[in-house]
């Protein structure tokens, strides 16, 4: 009923819309929001598949190969070992080949992805025989167990999501929602990571998205639920957690029985975790097993050229020579705690779901930022709740998505992935700047005065447009052969800490007024 | 109101908005690029081969590769054009004899690239076309035609370069619509040198030009005759002319007139003469049934070509001479209705209905050649409801007929997702443009105007294309397995068949009912 009305109003809202600045894309939001989320879906369909048709991660590349082989390993793995062997090195399971080290959950996909697999392919998944094996049917294969766990698990995440978000939000005018929905889906990130490059981000990623869904709709018990299996499938979502664990705790502050409800939260976290380490809590030794894959505290503090803290800060500061890995172990988490403290203390004093997305944003920046042993993919999980807020504050959205992709660059070239990356970008600037819409380009410019750090970032903007070039096609100096990916790690740790800034300030100026209105949400 | 607002709407605006719409699609056609592509991806880059290496005396002539140049000249000179920036990015690919099935990756990007650059003529022909529409009409045709599913089918994919060929009409749409006649009959004269299969709306042309351009009394209706045959002719000259001095121009003849190839082409095309075949095959089947011997025929059709031997049974041969009188005998109703009145509003539609004809009675058609009369029908599409829901039907089926030609599982999802976005996008921009509330905004007939819908008829062959699909994907290679591999492509053709046809019909009905 309230929401028939509200489509109502977002119509008219559109059609004066049209009359002012002839917006091109009336026709998409003539129907409901189920349609125009079935005609974007279909496009990030369409997407995902054309980038999934080049190559991915370690193509054609013994011994090792790259994830896409890791992932065809573990499903090799899951489908011809009992559960309890998955973890565990034996004659059977070579760990140091591809071992599996992410959460049960991943291992039930991948058992799941492999049943698949052996019933079209049973060679690809063969034990022993199969490693390395690469062929036109097992890419395909492997290429729709992607693509079908992102249609079946991110994409009704963001329906999801969208549904709840504009709930809260009720002010939103449908090209907005559309526009929303089309910044989530597209992100060109997780599109290249996921379809290009060879992983199943789609699937943690899609659970946290619904478990942000589940917490702005008021469903806390969901929300933990959903949120354990992401931190189940992919250990990484632990980046949200204090975000997750910030909010709900301050919501609960505020009931009138805290510790009741703080007691039944915890419940279902445990239920959701004995039910997915079912197999393993058998006995003390099997848990601790799985635990010690999932924790590879042997790897060094960073590795590769990621955009953070310790990877940066190393061009100085010679992190691996100077301390061990254990008081550097230290060291990460306690820079991680202290950057995602003052977020954290907001959600607690002033729980809301604006300030709770910003949360999210902040707690995974942070953690890319300053946790141990980043990856520069990792720079997904940020990016995540980022274009959750997409709609408030866009330029800098646009930016952070630029740099979100110039820091994979180096892992784009590797994989052999430049030509996807450079139409994922060029769509992403047709995509972003809608003519006539709400971000269109040509007629904001104008209004921003030109200030130092407009200027600055400009710059640097331009600097890393050129970098791409100089990355492809000058060949670096003897002495410094990793020069240019210092520098793309350089330009773009420097805009993460920027916005990491940016977002904290945002996120503490939300509670100034929040806290009223909230209150008043409260008693409804 | 709003209408007049849109039409005073600058045009650079308008420029931008329409570059927005190619710029999405080019990045979708970019990522395209490893897709599967056809032998016709070889034979375009042998002919960029030819051009380069060979004195234009020996294009026509040169046998090095099965894939000689059976084109035009213009189509030639363009492949000449080409083959400069062939040369720089790789000299590989402009090897006559080092290049043969070259598939480096830098022959695979240069040649997909030059196709999504090519395509900038198809933008500037939507551009004039659509300057001045209203602005719902204006993005209604964008979707269709500059999103359309079937051109990065058979473009982008399949490989060849319609999309600057289609362009070239669309531009001479253009100019007669503006009443330019002279500027429409010259593109259209090089639109034929650059691809003659495009000849099927001569006569159209010369009927139109004749009755709109050539008027005003005899003198000046002699003058004006004059002036547009030699425009004419100097087109044809400037094509034709290099190759009669070096004495090329029998070669070049027939090359371009390879008619020893069968009535149809190895995937029968859904037209007319799908229906001509199943009605020989039935009819045999029946009076053997009833004890009638009848000498089977020795060759076949599945095979692609066809000797000299009847491939029919029962029914009287069909040879090219026939084909084109079923053509003009089809188009002549529609050009007596020109010849009484040559109003350039209905240009496109006559054009249109003329490469219905073609594809419909036309001899070794290809399913490709769809797109010759789909395209400009999104002309007429937005223009009223009737066109509308008629185009929606065509579009999808035209669009469906294309599948076999990506037959390999890789493209699988691609096409089928492709085909429901266009129906979907279809669907919301006719429906937003058609819709009630729409209409008592619009300027013009708005009485006339109700809301779009499917009748019941549209839905169930929209079913029946899930049916068929669903047949040939998964029912028939159930239960027959490996038997009649042809019978799932039959079976497309056939009912993709019916809506050309039908489509055919209706469109002969509109332009007598105009």
């Amino acid at each position: 009923m309230d929401r028939n009305n509200r489509g109502k109003v977002g119509k008219d809202n559109v059609e004066l819309d049209n009359n002012k600045n002839g917006d091109v894309c009336w026709w998409l939001l003539h129907k409901g929001l189920a349609s125009f989320f079935l005609c974007i879906s279909m496009f990030g369909l369409l997407v995902r598949w054309t980038v999934s048709l080049h190559s991915y991660s370690g193509a054609g590349n013994p011994p090792k190969f790259g994830d896409y082989e890791a992932q065809r390993h573990w499903m090799e793995i899951t489908v011809n070992l009992p559960a309890q062997d998955w973890y565990i090195n034996s004659t059977k399971n070579d760990l140091s080949y591809w071992g599996l080290d992410y959460p049960p959950l991943t291992a039930y996909q991948s058992y799941i992805h492999g049943l698949f697999l052996r019933f079209f392919d049973p060679e690809s998944v063969t034990l022993f025989t199969s490693r390395g094996y690469e062929s036109y049917t097992g890419k395909l294969l492997m290429r729709f167990t992607v693509l079908s766990s992102d249609l079946l698990i991110f994409f009704p995440s963001v329906l999801y999501f969208i549904h709840a978000y504009y709930d809260v939000h009720s002010r939103g005018r449908k090209a907005d929602v559309a526009w929303h929905i089309l910044l989530i889906l597209i992100n060109p990130c997780l599109v290249l990571i996921d379809h290009g490059h060879f992983q199943y981000n789609c699937i943690s990623l899609g659970l946290a998205l619904a478990a942000v869904a589940a917490i702005l709709s008021q469903r806390d018990l969901l929300a933990c639920v959903l949120f354990c299996l992401s931190l189940n499938h992919k250990q990484m979502s632990t980046y949200f957690a204090p975000a997750f664990f910030s909010h709900l705790l301050g919501k609960c502050l505020r009931r009138k029985h805290p510790l009741l409800e703080i007691s039944k939260l915890g419940l279902v976290v445990l239920g959701t975790f004995a039910m997915v380490w079912w197999p393993y809590l058998h006995s003390r030794d099997a848990a601790l097993q799985v635990l010690s894959r999932l924790a590879p505290f042997e790897r060094g503090i960073y590795e590769d050229y990621v955009a953070n803290f310790w990877c940066t800060s190393s061009v100085l500061i010679k992190w691996k020579r100077l301390f061990p890995t254990q008081s550097l172990r230290l060291f990460s988490m306690v820079a991680t705690i202290l950057a995602c403290l003052p977020s954290m203390i907001q959600q607690i004093l002033a729980p809301s779901s604006k300030g709770f997305l910003y949360g999210l944003l902040n707690s995974s920046l942070s953690f890319y930022l300053f946790s141990f042993q980043v990856h520069e993919k990792s720079i997904l999980l940020p990016l995540l709740p980022a274009t959750l807020l997409a709609m408030e504050w866009p330029r800098p959205f646009k930016l952070l998505t630029h740099y979100a992709l110039f820091s994979m660059f180096p892992l784009v070239c590797r994989d052999n992935l430049i030509l996807p990356y450079i139409a994922l970008y060029a769509l992403c600037i047709f995509l972003y700047h809608p003519p006539g819409g709400r971000w269109d380009g040509a007629k904001r410019h104008h209004s921003t005065p030109l200030t130092l750090v407009s200027v600055l970032l400009t710059l640097a903007y331009l600097g890393s447009l050129v970098l791409h070039i100089v990355y492809l096609t000058v060949r670096p100096p003897e002495r410094y052969p990793f020069l240019f990916e210092a520098l793309i790690m350089l330009l773009s740790f420097s805009h993460f800490v920027l916005f990491a800034f940016h977002t904290n300030t945002k996120q503490w100026m939300l509670s100034g007024h929040l806290i009223g209105s909230d209150k008043g949400k409260k008693q409804h | 109101m709003a209408s007049r607002q849109s039409m005073l709407q600058n045009h650079p605006e308008i420029c931008r908005h329409l570059l927005w719409f190619f710029g999405v699609a080019a990045c979708v056609k970019l990522l395209l690029i490893p897709s599967y592509h056809s032998t016709d991806f070889e034979v375009h880059r042998h002919w960029l081969a030819l051009t380069r290496s060979l004195p234009l005396s020996q294009w026509y002539s040169d046998e090095t590769s099965p894939w000689t140049l059976d084109y035009p000249p213009f189509f030639a000179y363009f492949e000449y054009f080409l083959s400069f920036f062939a040369r720089l990015v790789d000299p590989q690919i402009v090897d006559v004899h080092q290049g043969l099935n070259y598939e480096a990756d830098t022959v695979v990007y240069f040649q997909r690239i030059s196709v999504i650059v090519s395509d900038l003529c198809l933008v500037y022909g939507i551009y004039r076309l659509t300057r001045k529409l209203e602005a719902k009409k204006r993005v209604a045709m964008w979707i269709l035609v500059i999103w359309s599913p079937a051109l990065v089918i058979v473009d982008h994919m399949h490989f060849q370069y319609n999309g600057f060929l289609l362009g070239l009409l669309m531009l001479s749409i253009s100019y007669l619509q503006d009443g330019r006649d002279v500027m429409g009959g010259f593109l259209f004269a090089v639109l034929l040198c650059f691809k003659h299969l495009f000849a099927v709306a001569g006569p159209v042309y010369f009927v139109y030009l004749l009755r709109h351009y050539c008027r005003g009394g005899l003198l000046k209706g002699l003058g004006r005759l004059a002036a547009m045959g030699t425009v004419v002719v100097a087109v044809f000259a400037a094509a034709f002319g290099p190759f009669f001095y070096h004495g090329q121009i029998q070669q070049v003849i027939s090359r371009m007139f390879p008619f020893g190839r069968g009535l149809c082409h190895a995937y029968w095309a859904p037209n007319f003469w799908v229906f001509y075949i199943i009605l020989d095959k039935g009819l045999a089947f029946l009076l053997k049934k009833f004890g009638i011997d009848i000498p089977t025929p020795a060759a076949s059709f599945t095979g692609g070509l066809v000797g000299d031997s009847s491939p029919f049974a029962v029914l009287p041969q069909v040879t090219p001479l026939s084909t084109l009188i079923m053509v003009l005998l089809a188009l002549s109703p529609c050009l007596v209705k020109i010849w009484k009145n040559p109003h350039p509003g209905s240009v496109a539609r006559w054009i249109s209905y003329a490469y219905t004809c073609g594809f419909l009675f036309g001899w070794h058609v290809h399913e490709k050649a769809s797109l010759h009369f789909v395209i400009p029908l999104a002309i007429v599409a937005v223009q009223s409801l009737e066109d509308a829901q008629h185009y929606f039907l065509l579009s999808i089926a035209t669009c469906y007929s294309l599948f076999p030609l990506l037959y390999e599982a890789q493209e699988y999802p691609i096409k089928v997702v492709l085909l429901l976005l266009h129906s979907m996008l279809m669907w919301f921009g006719f429906s937003a443009k058609f819709s009630k509330k729409g209409s008592s905004s619009s300027s013009s007939r708005s009485g006339e105007e109700g809301e779009f819908v499917i009748g019941w008829g549209g839905k169930c062959y929209i079913i029946g294309i899930v049916i068929v699909e669903t047949w040939g994907q998964l029912l028939h290679p159930y239960f027959l397995g490996d038997k009649l591999p042809f019978a799932p492509l039959l079976l497309i053709s056939i009912y993709c068949g019916v809506e050309v046809v039908y489509s055919w019909v209706w469109q002969l009905k509109r332009i007598m009912a105009d």
